[in-house]
């Protein structure tokens, strides 16, 4: 309001001078923004229209000159054609499991950091951060030798495990290694590779713990100490002050995941060198997009792919945000 | 009388009491976060280990999780004098003396149970041991006998043989470097104006224009990607740096977001005063807001060096068939590919160490400023 009143008192003055002042001010900040208005026209704009379009054609970079409009084509073969499908269900898969247990595993990271009584908290925050910094084809090499189920650690330490239950327990229930050693192998198993890819996961959860942790802090101290006066439990503070405290963080948290995991493609690519290997379990939707578009030179099938991803991931979003008004608290009121 | 000195008693102790409480718990709580800690970062103390260990022993049968080596001999035939390598394995029973005896023997040749094998005590090379005729002796369950071995020579094959053939890692150390630092060059450069322009600039529709910004943030990278291939394929970019360093010069939303939260909270006393000096506004970024906003400056710097330190499926695209200018995520993805298949995972888990090193590094040197910028593009929204 103060601002309006300003340059009201300022336009009945000196009318002229304040509007080439302001045009001026807009001048200048346009021209800083400039940069990004190049980037999104010529980054985002018009490669989106493009491939839209695209979406609808038989392009083909090998005989780039040639290409139809073939319609709805490309949809109708994303929905026909098997290992479409199927990466289609392995994304979802992996998403429903993989989004919710890194949020709250990262939650509570969060929390046990945050907990008064640790000694050393910078360090534990900085080492579950760590592997978060760790390129993401070498994380994934050092993860498919560690749970390799004949000479990798897990499997030595689950077998290990199994031993030891074994010799004191074994002769009391009168079983001896029922099932052979117990250590799956993650990346040569078809029933494993993706819950492999899902642990696998859980090294990139330092970012969401680092804003859980920020958002915890930010939660004041009173209103523990209200809620205890009111004889609330531990569960019930974390139920009725932390979460709601904290649920404009969650939400971003979600959101991010979400849009992570729609570009979700290192990981299983370095595993198989996109194969998709064990038996096709881990050829996410990003891997197929990949294959189509830039091993068999489908630009079209590459493209009505991507479009799919775009609208779901827009979609996802717009629900999302809709939603927020009935579980998103904001403490400082409407936003 | 008593009752006082009860009470004083009692006074001393339990303050002290709590105390030691207080630090039970402390202890307790911080060896079950040291615990899980330790659990988190397994794999990575699995990858140096094994880095370490001799590449030889990591394809035999039984190893211990920690780097060792099989101990083995020269042994050179007496009849046809060629020398080869022989493994010991630990032998139960070896006499025929009854249980307890056991000895490590070299195996010479190994023949199907029941029939017997060769063996020689690396003390008496020349007398030849039988064994492994009799029931319950099984030469294929036999172990070998291991020894801590701590081995550099992992490291020195990845050095060499990941990338092209002749640049070996120095060249995809170089590539990275160049490329990352070209990025972040123009990261930093765009994002800085670009933030200046939101947090300082009365524009018309500007609250519009950030939502825009952000939600690009929002779009997959996916449904970019083909028409951008294809133009930078056009224009003959693909197989050079271009397409990876370029578009950086053009403000990505996270960092713009970062620094106009940042510039934001900066006081606008010092820009009205160097306005009412008649700076211009470019004067005002470079020496009024810039030199306040360093932090800031510093994380996004970091931000982008990392992702470009990181990025594969860019170059994947970009650079298929030039090895020569492949950064280190593309080398090492093939070098894996190429190892994998060789199996030896002492190699490849050296390369990935190399791999890693730098970035670590700068990590925990510069920890305090990245986390610092997580939080702010996070939570600030």
């Amino acid at each position: 309001m103060a601002i309006v009143q300003d340059t009201e008192v300022l336009t009945t003055t000196a009318p002229k001078r304040r509007l080439t002042m302001s045009h001026r001010e807009a001048a200048w900040g346009l021209l800083f923004l400039s940069p990004w208005f190049i980037g999104l026209a010529l980054f985002y704009v018009i490669p989106i229209i493009i491939s839209f379009v695209m979406s609808f054609t038989d392009f083909n970079p090998v005989h780039a000159a040639d290409w139809q409009f073939v319609g709805l084509a490309n949809y109708q073969w994303m929905f026909s054609e098997s290992a479409t499908v199927s990466s289609f269900f392995i994304t979802m898969k992996l998403a429903v499991v993989s989004v919710p247990l890194g949020l709250f595993v990262a939650l509570g990271l969060a929390i046990l950091v945050n907990q008064k009584l640790l000694a050393g908290k910078r360090v534990f925050r900085t080492l579950f951060f760590m592997p978060v910094q760790i390129p993401l084809v070498a994380s994934t090499i050092i993860w498919l030798d560690f749970l390799n189920g004949s000479n990798g650690w897990l499997a030595y330490i689950l077998n290990t495990c199994q031993d030891i239950f074994l010799n004191f327990f074994g002769g009391l229930l009168n079983v001896s290694h029922p099932y052979g050693p117990i250590a799956p192998s993650w990346f040569q198993d078809t029933n494993w590779a993706i819950p492999g890819l899902i642990l696998m996961g859980l090294w990139g959860i330092g970012n969401g713990m680092l804003i859980f942790l920020a958002g915890l802090q930010t939660v004041p101290t009173e209103l523990y100490e209200a809620a205890r006066v009111d004889g609330a439990g531990r569960w019930q503070q974390f139920r009725n002050v932390t979460m709601p405290m904290i649920s404009p963080v969650f939400f971003y948290n979600l959101l991010i995941a979400v849009i992570g995991m729609a570009q979700y493609f290192t990981q299983p690519y370095v595993l198989s060198g996109g194969r998709g290997d064990p038996g096709g379990e881990t050829l996410v939707y990003n891997i197929n997009l990949y294959t189509q578009a830039w091993t068999y030179n489908f630009m079209g099938h590459g493209a009505a792919l991507a479009w799919l991803m775009f609208v779901v991931v827009l979609g996802f979003s717009v629900v999302l945000f809709r939603t927020s008004a009935r579980w998103v608290f904001y403490a400082g009121g409407e936003r | 009388m008593t009752s006082t000195a009860l009470a004083s008693t009692e006074g001393r102790r339990s303050p002290w009491n709590r105390r030691l409480r207080g630090f039970g718990s402390r202890a307790t709580v911080t060896a079950i976060v040291a615990a899980i800690c330790f659990i988190f970062i397994l794999p990575l103390i699995y990858a140096v280990s094994v880095a370490f260990t001799p590449s030889d022993s990591t394809s035999l049968v039984g190893a211990p999780p920690w780097p060792v080596s099989a101990r083995s001999i020269e042994y050179t035939d007496p009849t046809t004098q060629q020398t080869q390598k022989l493994y010991l394995h630990s032998v139960p029973d070896w006499d025929s003396q009854g249980l307890g005896h056991t000895k490590d023997l070299a195996l010479v040749a190994e023949r199907f149970p029941p029939v017997a094998s060769d063996f020689i005590d690396p003390a008496d090379p020349n007398t030849i041991i039988k064994w492994g005729d009799k029931d319950g002796q099984n030469v294929y369950q036999l172990g070998y006998v291991w020894d801590v071995a701590i081995s550099m020579d992992n490291f020195g094959t990845a050095w060499n043989q990941m990338g092209s053939a002749e640049g070996g890692f120095p060249l995809l150390f170089r590539n990275t470097l160049v490329i990352a630092l070209l990025g972040t060059i123009g990261a930093v450069l765009s994002a800085v104006i670009v933030a200046y322009g939101f947090a300082r600039f009365k524009i018309p529709g500007k609250e519009l224009l950030f939502l825009i910004l952000i939600s690009t943030i929002m779009i997959p990278f996916q449904v970019t990607l083909i028409p951008t291939f294809l133009v930078f394929q056009a224009i003959g970019w693909t197989g050079t740096w271009l397409p990876l360093i370029v578009p950086h010069f053009f403000a990505n939303a996270y960092n713009v977001f970062l620094l106009r939260q940042y510039f934001m909270g900066l006081p606008h006393e010092l820009d009205e005063a160097a306005m009412m000096d008649g700076a211009s506004p470019l004067r005002i970024l470079i020496s009024v807001i810039i030199p306040q906003s360093w932090p800031a400056i510093m994380a996004v710097t970091l931000f982008h060096f990392f992702f470009a330190w990181n990025d594969f499926l860019n170059p994947l695209i970009y650079l298929t068939g030039s090895a020569d200018l492949w950064p280190i995520a593309v080398g090492l993805n093939n070098f894996n590919t190429t190892f994998r298949n060789a199996g030896t995972p002492a190699v490849i888990q050296a390369g990935s160490l190399l791999a890693i090193v730098l970035p670590v590094a700068i990590f925990f040197f510069a920890q305090r400023v990245f986390m610092r910028g997580v939080v702010i593009s996070g939570v600030e929204k």
